[in-house]
């Protein structure tokens, strides 16, 4: 134990499942707990809708809530939450200080636009004149800062004043571990004190689903685990809405602020697999080693998407490790890009702080956990590039 | 024995390889002839009709082979090219660079001409219905690929060897001023002893230039293309909508010297600060960007009176170059009428995502050239903005300090402080 460790000291979660660390967690220990699905909208594909949110409660102007579309809101809401969590939201001095790095994609465009000129493309030649006369009169204008990734760091500096800075990071779940390993790298090396780190993913959009779907990757018909998708219909994810942010701290800091601490964020580590040739199985193999688990029984809360080469080859990774037990928490969430691996940490983090481990999401593939997690495995292969792991400490 | 950690005692970090595309051409040479002369790179745009677009220019990269194929394979292209000549400058293994990867790149999305093409293979249902029905039962990954934010960086980190995940990262137009601050920070961590930077932008489509203008943020002087950038004059109506890709090979001074590499120039000093004003207009009182700039000051252990000439983000937006002067003039106090300030994208517009790094190139080199690239297109001064703006001619000066300033959309503000020398 350091001064200089980095902490866990806010967190805030949205997905299906409700909101806020305590909901999630009275819901996640529940032993055969369904998920929240929703199949006819985006039919053949089933996801995992938001929950209903009363957008007030963290954003309080209604300008601003206009300002953005569902991606950012759900974003700025998250890290509200977290904020709050730690005592830091309305504290001037702990905001204007406040470091931040955001996992992004893009936000949502105008679906109707879209519609309607793709279907005046089948009856015009002149395609690139189509496109100039629809979006010069039919764009609303300030959509465009409801689509760019930065703005959702954008608006949380707006709305919670977090200011020291703000980055903002992109490129799927890969974003989502680089921010995290950042942050911590920032806080073990003195150059920040307080980082807010996190995601968000609002899947409820065709464009959301064709990204992963270009290439085949969402899992068509009846809904099933995210470890039981290999050979049914499909690629194998199901997504879900929802938004993890983390307030990491330097942990004397946080001891001098009175604050509860969740858990220590221990050794953050990532890689670029070269999968195409071959090198997904010993990437993952030396993220595990570099990872430096302890002895004993090992908690992993394991951000597997279902797509199937990717989880197959986390899955034989994880069971090749007896002392290893897996949640593949996209059973009960749906996978949230972006988001992925900091949710993935706060569950850990959660379970730290609970002394206690999660019940199997899935009882038929995942191995009971008797013991007090003390140091949980976080996961996040990517579907399609890029891997991290976290291990997470009892404080 | 030179000193090898800086004022906080940290690694000092060195540039050892610089590459730049813009508008004005491939490579270091052509373009700082062409910076230097005062030549624009702004033209009218070519690569899609104009019709129905106020503005109708732009400084668009047309002559790579991707140039027509959409943003996501022209920034790539764009990275690439300025990376190896990065690379190549520096000394280093091509295929084997050993060190991470920043990329400063537009967030991506599926081209409409990618979008047109899915839709009309098919006739059945309508919307996005279609597109997802066609799109699973496409074959092979390309049109994947320009959709997914990493794979730009994915295909870099291939091409040039670099080491782990690499990071791919958007502050808006103050992206390519993170990207070089995410490497310096890296190598002062002692995480690596050098690192790749990389900004790059080839997003210059129909639907962007629609956005910004819906947004009032574009030049509408089409008439006269190579005059419509015009920082810090009266007449300034909006940035001309640019593409480029700057590249800096970082490496901790002792590594440097080590491998015996020239070192052509240091970054001394990073700051940022987030405002929390607006959307995309800055706090009226400047105090973000006068934080930005302080901070890289004092990251750098540098005083006011130590810089020698500050590089523009002056964008040739109203808000901007007004903001910018009452910054500067905060920070810098009566000197600042006296400290020639240069904006280069009265040359090359704005960049973007590529901006702070093609810009910090630029600022690298001044310093090795003793030239100062001028602000051309400066015939109606603005009353109200008294600087030494360099103006239309290029200066000959001992630079040994410059201030690189960049500032975006979502309250982005970063600086960059770089030094010719040491110490």
């Amino acid at each position: 134990m350091s001064p200089h460790d980095v902490v866990i000291s806010g967190i805030g979660l949205v997905s299906s499942l409700g909101e806020g660390p305590d909901a999630h967690w009275r819901k996640l220990v529940q032993p055969g707990l369904e998920p929240v699905l929703e199949a006819a909208r985006f039919s053949p594909y089933t996801i995992h809708p938001l929950p209903d949110i009363d957008w007030n409660l963290q954003i309080a102007k209604r300008g601003d809530q206009r300002q953005m579309e569902t991606w950012q809101r759900l974003g700025t809401y998250a890290a509200g939450m977290a904020l709050d969590d730690a005592g830091i939201k309305g504290n001037d001095d702990l905001c204007t200080t406040m470091d931040m790095v955001v996992a992004a994609g893009g936000g949502e465009r105008d679906e109707a636009v879209d519609a309607d000129i793709l279907a005046a493309s089948e009856s015009r030649n002149d395609r690139d004149v189509l496109l100039n006369e629809k979006l010069t009169t039919e764009l609303r204008p300030t959509l465009f800062l409801a689509q760019l990734s930065n703005l959702l760091a954008g608006n949380i500096s707006i709305v919670h004043k977090v200011t020291g800075s703000s980055r903002t990071f992109m490129g799927e779940e890969g974003a989502g571990v680089a921010a995290v390993e950042t942050a911590a790298a920032r806080i073990r090396s003195g150059q920040s004190t307080h980082i807010l780190v996190g995601g968000a993913f609002q899947t409820e959009h065709s464009d959301m689903l064709l990204g992963y779907e270009l290439a085949g990757y969402l899992h068509r018909g009846p809904w099933r685990p995210v470890w039981q998708r290999q050979g049914a219909e499909g690629g194998g994810v199901v997504t879900g809405s929802g938004g993890a942010f983390l307030v990491l701290e330097q942990r004397e800091h946080a001891i001098s602020r009175g604050r509860k601490i969740y858990a220590e964020l221990g050794p953050v580590v990532s890689g670029r697999a070269i999968r195409r040739q071959g090198e997904l199985d010993a990437e993952i193999a030396a993220l595990l080693s570099q990872a430096a688990l302890p002895n004993g029984e090992l908690l992993t809360i394991s951000g597997a998407s279902g797509a199937h080469a990717a989880t197959a080859a986390e899955k034989s990774a994880l069971d090749a490790n007896p002392a290893i037990a897996a949640r593949g928490f996209s059973t009960l969430t749906g996978h949230m890009k972006e988001a992925q691996f900091p949710f993935a940490v706060a569950l850990a983090a959660l379970a730290v702080e609970r002394k206690a481990a999660y019940p199997a999401f899935d009882a038929a593939t995942e191995k009971p956990f008797n013991s007090v997690p003390r140091t949980v495995l976080a996961t996040a292969i990517g579907y399609h590039q890029f891997e991290g792991m976290a291990l997470v400490n009892a404080a | 024995m030179a000193n090898l950690n800086d004022h906080m005692g940290r690694p000092i970090v060195a540039v050892t390889g610089i590459g730049v595309v813009t508008s004005l051409g491939v490579g270091k040479a052509d373009n700082w002839a062409a910076l230097t002369a005062g030549v624009s790179g702004i033209h009218p745009i070519t690569r899609f009709p104009v019709d129905h677009l106020n503005t109708r220019i732009s400084g668009m990269v047309d002559f790579l082979p991707s140039s027509s194929r959409g943003a996501s394979l022209l920034t790539y292209d764009l990275a690439e090219i300025a990376a190896q000549e990065a690379v190549a400058e520096a000394g280093l293994d091509w295929g084997d660079f050993g060190g991470p990867l920043f990329l400063a790149s537009p967030p991506v999305e599926l081209d409409w001409s990618e979008r047109f093409s899915l839709y009309n293979s098919d006739k059945h249902d309508a919307g996005a219905e279609r597109l997802l029905r066609v799109a699973r039962g496409l074959k092979g990954l390309d049109v994947f690929e320009t959709t997914q934010f990493g794979s730009i960086a994915d295909r870099l980190a291939d091409r040039f060897g670099t080491r782990g995940l690499p990071i791919t990262l958007s502050t808006a137009c103050a992206s390519g001023a993170t990207s070089i601050q995410l490497g310096v920070e890296a190598i002062r961590r002692g995480e690596c002893d050098r690192a790749l930077s990389i900004g790059a932008d080839g997003s210059a489509t129909a639907e962007a230039l629609i956005r910004f203008s819906l947004l009032s943020a574009l030049s509408t002087h089409n008439d006269i293309p190579e005059k419509a950038s015009k920082p810090f004059s009266r007449d300034r109506d909006g940035f001309v909508l640019a593409e480029g890709s700057g590249a800096l090979v970082l490496e901790s001074l002792e590594a440097a010297l080590a491998r015996g590499a020239t070192i052509l120039g240091i970054l001394r000093g990073c700051g940022e600060k987030a405002d929390d004003f607006h959307r995309t207009r800055s706090k009226p009182d400047g105090s973000p960007a006068i934080a930005a700039v302080r901070a890289a000051l004092a990251d750098a252990g540098l005083g006011e009176d130590e810089i020698d000439y500050v590089n523009a983000h002056g964008t040739s937006t109203p808000e901007n170059d007004k903001m910018e002067h009452l910054s500067l003039s905060t920070v810098f106090g009566e000197r600042i009428g006296s400290m020639p300030i240069s904006s280069n994208k009265s040359m090359i517009g704005h960049t973007l995502s590529a901006a702070g790094a093609v810009e910090a190139a630029f600022s690298l080199m001044t310093m090795r050239e003793s030239v100062i690239p001028p602000t051309i297109n400066y015939d109606n001064p603005d009353p109200a903005i008294v600087l030494d703006v360099v103006p239309n001619q290029k200066r000959n000066a001992e630079v040994g300090t410059v201030l690189s300033n960049s500032f975006g959309f979502g309250g982005q503000n970063t600086c960059l402080v770089m030094a010719r020398e040491p110490v």
